[in-house]
């Protein structure tokens, strides 16, 4: 496959990490800030050709894992009522919320659909039109293009039965809270490629300068993955702390814009609480009040569901790179993908699967 | 690392939320022939008919009729959506998905019954079309469906049409393919290229937005295995044939893992050696997903004696539906119960079973 197959050659592979190898001189905390990555990682067993130098910490860009009790337990309650359809991507259907998750409701009798794209259940809203559709819109700036797309596609079809559950995050704001957090240990970030190839990396210098963190735009195949690393190493070794760009072929300063312009246009920040990690303020975006007829929350009475979420849940420290799946002692033992405690298990995209899926024996034991 | 931080990662301080183990309903996990399954098996299924040849857990159950007469026996519901696909339909799974489970024995599939479940309403033209595809397919596996059932449930009660088979057929004397059957120092081959028949199903579903240009790889086979069990036997003195399974829901990993587990040994695969086309694996890739867990109808997987692994490759190539096989790994002692992947970059990782629903119905 074109642009995938020369990302994956062992050789250009295996050349860049003995470079790696060749210019570290001392131990470094890296992150990955996007789930896609740990898991190119784990998968490809990267990690384990790495000098012992660099460690490898996973971020918070799981957008399955960050999303709140609160939210799941909105969706379950919504997801619950009759004359309602409940669409959303497949991993969100296993997310414990606070007594069951979506695979419980629908066995119980709730329409659930698993979707591939917004725009499908803007189709399913248009076949149904005596039942309330709505979509689960999570993710980071990646999905919200087609999210925003789907309400606007919604509107200009008149659509009234159609409605997002938002719980939209964004990564600059968590790159924020991990880095001023007094136990942080992260010395340079590969950036999530994905988000940037519709945000561009114009947000990054200044998070870059005010902590002194070298960032390189980093994409999801092993090649890219090493040239992230080197690019962060490099830096790291020469003092400096720069964005770089390490998925040019995807990403460019300025990003997507007519995407960005599509953001702004039907979603707004606002304060967003993170799984695990709090509310983070200006974390997250909601619909503007001009689309605030396409809110769920709005036509379903579910403002009042406040769970209680633990502060100490090891998820929240794995997704902040303050601990490691093997760090816990639940990992592998009670908590496994078809049992999962903690998000972070659940998700495709959640550290904790990846480790479980993919860590050698050696290691898992 | 300050105190409070060390206190809140002891056991008693993972207050994660509660487990959810969907023992109170069956949900759709219970049918994707992965971890879900293999519980429901363990816990409800087996408890209660407890027996040497379903205890076996393999593909069909062989039983002794006399002393010198062993059969094998297998069933399987077909509950395909849609019912016609690129490649195949539910007709022509119905009886190759039964005569390969008994095959996979290494016995010679002779009869099958069919039992339909129709939904009130459907077309008699779609009926029709089922049922000449697996009258096809049973011509071409050298099988006859020896008796029957037809039931019609009010509509909305069944979705179109549900077809099970159960096959009989005889083993050879002398023969002992089973799960269990690995050893170390095994081959393990594989048949020809993985996934086909799963993305021929999601993309028939009109669903996915593009259309992968991928058949359904439903095929009898066993032509193949008679093919391979002859290569096993000439100049060899014990039968070479240790192990056979189709890699059917869950895909080569989760047949692996079954294999692991049942021998009680290791296997250790080739990443670059796994045969995947080209649109399949852009398929995956767009959607998330891993060959190694899609579903395949018309392959095999085979654990074969190294000292007679060449013989029986090139019995395999010659024959129609093992003309691309390629060896994939070996078995090896430890880890126990494990399968393994030698990656493209030379790094090594587990390759553990389908947790639960990947891709709904497609067998």
């Amino acid at each position: 496959m074109k642009f995938i197959s020369e990302y994956r050659d062992a050789r250009l592979v295996l050349q860049t990490l003995s470079e790696i190898r060749r210019t570290v001189t001392q131990p470094w905390v890296l992150m990955e800030i996007c789930g896609g990555q740990t898991h190119a990682i784990m998968r490809h067993g990267l990690n384990q050709l790495l000098p012992e130098e660099i460690e490898l910490v996973h971020g918070p860009g799981c957008p399955v894992c960050v999303t709140s009790l609160e939210l799941i337990d909105k969706a379950l309650a919504i997801a619950s009522q009759p004359k309602v359809i409940f669409t959303s991507y497949g991993d969100m259907l296993r997310v414990p919320g606070s007594d069951r998750d979506l695979f419980s409701v629908r066995a119980d009798g709730g329409d659930i659909r698993v979707v591939y794209s917004p725009l499908d259940a803007v189709k399913i809203a248009q076949q149904n039109p005596d039942q309330e559709v709505i979509f689960f819109a999570i993710g980071f700036e990646t999905t919200a293009p087609a999210n925003v797309m789907s309400v606007l596609q919604a509107k200009s079809l008149g659509l009234k039965n159609y409605s997002l559950l938002v719980s939209h995050v964004c990564v600059p704001p968590a790159m924020h809270a991990i880095l001023s957090s007094p136990f942080n240990r992260v010395q340079g970030f590969l950036a999530a490629g994905h988000v940037c190839a519709v945000m561009g990396y114009w947000e990054y210098p200044p998070i870059s300068q005010k902590y002194k963190v070298p960032i390189a735009i980093t994409g999801f195949e092993p090649l890219d993955i090493a040239q992230g690393i080197l690019a962060t190493v490099r830096q790291l070794e020469e003092g400096r702390a720069v964005v770089e760009n390490a998925y040019p072929r995807a990403v460019t300063f300025a990003g997507n814009q007519p995407a960005q312009a599509v953001i702004q246009q039907v979603l707004m920040p606002c304060d967003r609480k993170w799984r695990g990690i709090g509310t983070i303020p200006h974390s997250g975006w909601c619909l503007r009040p001009e689309f605030s007829d396409f809110d769920a929350e709005n036509r379903f009475p579910v403002r009042q569901i406040q769970p209680q979420e633990s502060p100490v849940c090891v998820a929240g420290q794995i997704l902040q790179g303050l601990k490691k799946p093997f760090d816990c002692p639940a990992f592998a033992t009670i908590c496994t993908p078809q049992n999962p405690l903690g998000a972070t298990m659940v998700s495709s995209e959640g550290a904790c699967a990846a480790y479980y899926r993919y860590s050698s024996e050696s290691v898992r034991n | 690392m300050s105190n409070k931080e060390d206190e809140s990662t002891t056991i008693e301080g993972i207050v994660c939320p509660v487990p959810l183990t969907h023992n109170r309903k069956i949900v759709l996990g219970h049918g994707s022939g992965g971890k879900m399954s293999q519980d429901l098996i363990s816990r409800l299924f087996l408890p209660r008919f407890d027996n040497p040849a379903l205890r076996a857990g393999d593909d069909a159950g062989v039983v002794q009729t006399s002393e010198v007469d062993r059969l094998a026996i297998s069933t399987d519901s077909h509950v395909v959506w849609p019912l016609f696909f690129a490649g195949g339909d539910i007709g022509r799974l119905a009886v190759c998905g039964t005569v390969n489970d008994v095959a996979m024995m290494g016995a010679n599939p002779q009869y099958l019954t069919a039992g339909f479940i129709l939904e009130e309403g459907v077309e008699m033209s779609v009926l029709e079309r089922i049922v000449a595809s697996m009258q096809a397919a049973a011509v071409e596996a050298g099988v006859q469906i020896i008796a029957g059932d037809t039931k019609v449930v009010q509509k909305g009660k069944a979705d179109g049409v549900y077809i099970n088979t159960a096959g009989f057929g005889t083993l050879s004397p002398g023969i002992s393919i089973g799960g269990a059957c690995a050893r170390p120092g095994d081959s393990v081959l594989l048949s020809g290229p993985i996934g086909d028949h799963g993305i021929a199903v999601l993309c028939a579903r009109g669903e996915l937005g593009f259309n992968a240009e991928v058949l359904s790889d439903i095929a009898p086979l066993n032509h193949l295995v008679a093919a391979m069990i002859q290569a096993g036997k000439s100049g060899y003195p014990q039968n070479a044939i240790h192990v056979l399974r189709d890699p059917t829901r869950g895909g080569v990993a989760t047949a692996l893992n079954e294999i692991a587990r049942q021998s009680k040994v290791a296997i250790v695969i080739n990443e670059k050696t796994i045969p995947v086309r080209p649109a399949v694996a852009a398929a995956c890739e767009m959607l998330g997903l891993d060959a190694l867990y899609i579903a395949n109808e018309g392959k095999l997987l085979a654990i074969v004696d190294p000292e007679a692994v060449d013989q029986v490759l090139m019995a395999m190539r010659n024959t129609h539906y093992g003309e691309e096989t390629v060896i994939i790994g070996r078995v090896q002692e430890s880890p126990q119960g494990r399968v393994l992947m030698k990656t493209a970059i030379g790094s090594t990782r587990v390759v553990d079973v389908l947790a639960g629903e990947m891709l709904p119905r497609i067998c």
